[in-house]
């Protein structure tokens, strides 16, 4: 039996401020294959954020462990690349440079300088974005910082990567536009992914499987589904496409019926 | 230019090619007379910019003259000052040893002590703003002493420097330090405690070691607050030598207006100020310049 590649397992979050405790997740296991794309949806506020943080390592689970590799996972680093809800690019420095720091950190004994010079052209030019490499993030669009977020973590070579609504803030033009090219990037590099997103479409297209949440507080995983459509995906043909129908239909459906949305009072 | 297009719409169904040297017709004309809208625009801003001030002072100047021109006033008129310190203005480098030196050496003298001054409490200014902005424990407990000492007029630091020194050159230097260095500390550890939790996970992420985080997260993400802590400090500094210069003697402007005054040479006095006043602006310009060069794209997000 082959051990799972990342392993989350029987991970709790509270959040504790003096008295009062915010029980975020309860008992949230999963495992990931090497290669899988997986897509992790809920409504807003339930704890996607928060989990994948501990699962980068930024944030500390109350209890449970996350394995990588076997290996308990308990600080941040370039094996588990974060592209995050807001882009974080620095400001200060150019696309060029904000690629290219994640790169010297992360292969500066391994690659000499010109190596390293290919590998973050190689990796702008993946997102298309070789052009703007000069630019500052205060410079380019929206839908361009996201790129360059996603260029800055495929550069550092993942085992996972981690990425948080990453189209969430864009318009819905530049999200397909992009979703096809993440899913050519993916046939291309087989990265192991975990993605969170709101959009229920953006997940059936994008997933192996699609991790369903239960709303907050004490948020659990509701249901997994397997998403049964083979690849290379194309969007115009699966708007027909009976599992793709099925598919969205069950997600749709644990959302919107199961787990309706409860405003806070 | 309707004609010209009117031309290309004919042309076009023909032949493709038309409609590109139809638009080279049609263009230089706008292009011109837009550059030259330019031209004026950026004209009258200047004008706008420049002129107004200019008004001011003479009106200010007038009022001076007016006011002062009885021979029974104080203090001289602008055109007494003038005819008094020709000497001066003609000469600033003269130098006839020992304090009789003219005002441009007296001013190099000021501002070589600010530079000392001023650059230890830039660098120690912000190496402490680093830790309190830093450290929950080094701001609980420096913070404080900060908040207190940093209320002490510059000129009660010159005794006790004084003391310590035994001598006035340190003692200045001292001085400009001590009162530099407390806007710059605060400004830094603001900065630094503003930063952003993304770019933090940046760094957390591509496991940046201190000194990495150091000079490529911290610095250039509080370098807008570091900068306002210096601008703040050179005009502080530049306030404090004037007084400290007075008190412990020797060349520099402070003492030259208090050399002046002793010896009744009023007009003296007032072109001293004037530079005085001429150098702080340059000081500060010079600051704004440097931080409006390096922190270039880190304001907008
Ligand atoms: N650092 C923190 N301290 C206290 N509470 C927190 C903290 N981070 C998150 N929370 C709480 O945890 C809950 C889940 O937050 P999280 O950001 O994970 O949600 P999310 O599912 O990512 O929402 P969204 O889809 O809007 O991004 C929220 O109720 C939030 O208030
Ligand atoms: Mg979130």
């Amino acid at each position: 039996m082959s051990k799972p590649f990342l392993k989350i397992e029987h991970v709790d979050k509270s959040f504790s401020r003096g008295a009062m405790t915010n029980e975020v997740l309860k008992d949230v296991s999963l495992e990931v294959n090497e290669g899988e794309y997986i897509s992790i949806i809920g409504h807003s506020g339930c704890g996607k954020s928060t989990l994948l943080n501990i699962v980068a390592g930024l944030t500390e689970a109350t209890k449970g462990v996350v394995f990588l590799e076997g290996k308990v996972v308990d600080e941040p680093g370039p094996d588990r690349a974060v592209v995050f809800q807001n882009h974080s690019l620095l400001p200060w420095l150019t696309c060029y440079e904000n690629v290219a720091l994640a790169v010297d950190k992360v292969f500066g004994r391994s690659k000499t300088k010109a190596e390293r010079h290919d590998w973050v052209m190689h990796k702008l030019k993946l997102v298309h974005m070789e052009h703007a490499k000069d630019r500052r993030p205060s410079e380019i669009s929206g839908g361009m910082k996201q790129r360059i977020g996603i260029a800055r973590a495929l550069a550092m070579q993942p085992k996972v990567l981690l990425l948080d609504e990453p189209f969430g803030a864009l318009d819905a033009l530049t999200r397909t536009h992009l979703q096809d090219q993440v899913m050519q990037i993916q046939t291309e590099l087989k990265n192991t992914v975990l993605m969170i997103t709101h959009d229920v479409d953006e997940a059936v297209l994008l997933s192996d499987r699609i991790v369903m949440m239960t709303n907050g507080p004490s948020a659990r995983i509701g249901e997994i589904l397997d998403v049964n459509l083979p690849r290379p995906r194309k969007r115009l043909e699966l708007v027909s496409d009976r599992n793709y129908i099925a598919a969205r239909a069950a997600v749709l459906k644990f959302l919107y019926e199961r787990h309706r949305f409860v405003e806070a009072a | 230019m309707t004609q010209s297009a009117a031309a290309a719409a004919n042309v076009t169904p023909l032949k493709p090619t038309p409609q590109a040297s139809a638009t080279v017709v049609a263009l230089p004309q706008p292009k011109k007379s837009l550059f030259d809208a330019r031209t004026k625009t950026r004209a009258l801003e200047l004008a706008a910019t420049v002129v107004p001030p200019i008004v001011t002072i003479a009106a200010l100047l007038l009022l001076w003259e007016m006011l002062c021109s009885s021979p029974s006033s104080s203090l001289p008129a602008p055109s007494t000052v003038i005819s008094d310190t020709w000497e001066l203005i003609a000469n600033p480098f003269y130098d006839n040893g020992g304090n009789d030196k003219g005002l441009g050496w007296q001013l190099y003298a000021s501002l070589k002590r600010v530079a000392l001054g001023y650059a230890l409490a830039a660098v120690a200014g912000v190496a402490l703003g680093a830790l309190v902005g830093g450290s929950t424990w080094a701001m609980r407990g420096l913070d404080p002493v900060f908040q207190v000492l940093r209320t002490i007029p510059p000129l009660a630091w010159l005794p006790l420097s004084l003391a310590a020194f035994r001598d006035g050159e340190p003692s200045a230097i001292f001085v400009i330090f001590i009162t530099a260095i407390w806007p710059v500390i605060i400004n830094t550890a603001v900065g630094i405690r503003n930063i952003p939790q993304d770019y933090k996970n940046v760094a957390q992420v591509l496991r940046l070691n201190p000194i990495e985080y150091f000079t490529k997260i911290m610095l250039p993400a509080a370098a807008p607050y570091i900068f306002t802590g210096l601008r703040i400090g050179i005009g502080l500094s530049w306030l404090a030598i004037v007084a400290a210069e007075m008190l412990i003697g020797g060349v520099g402007i402070g003492f030259f207006i208090w050399d002046a005054w002793n010896s009744s040479r009023i007009s003296d006095i007032i072109l001293a100020l004037i530079y005085v006043g001429a150098v702080g602006y340059v000081l500060d310009r010079l600051v704004a310049l440097v931080a409006a060069a390096v922190t270039r794209g880190t304001a907008a997000s």
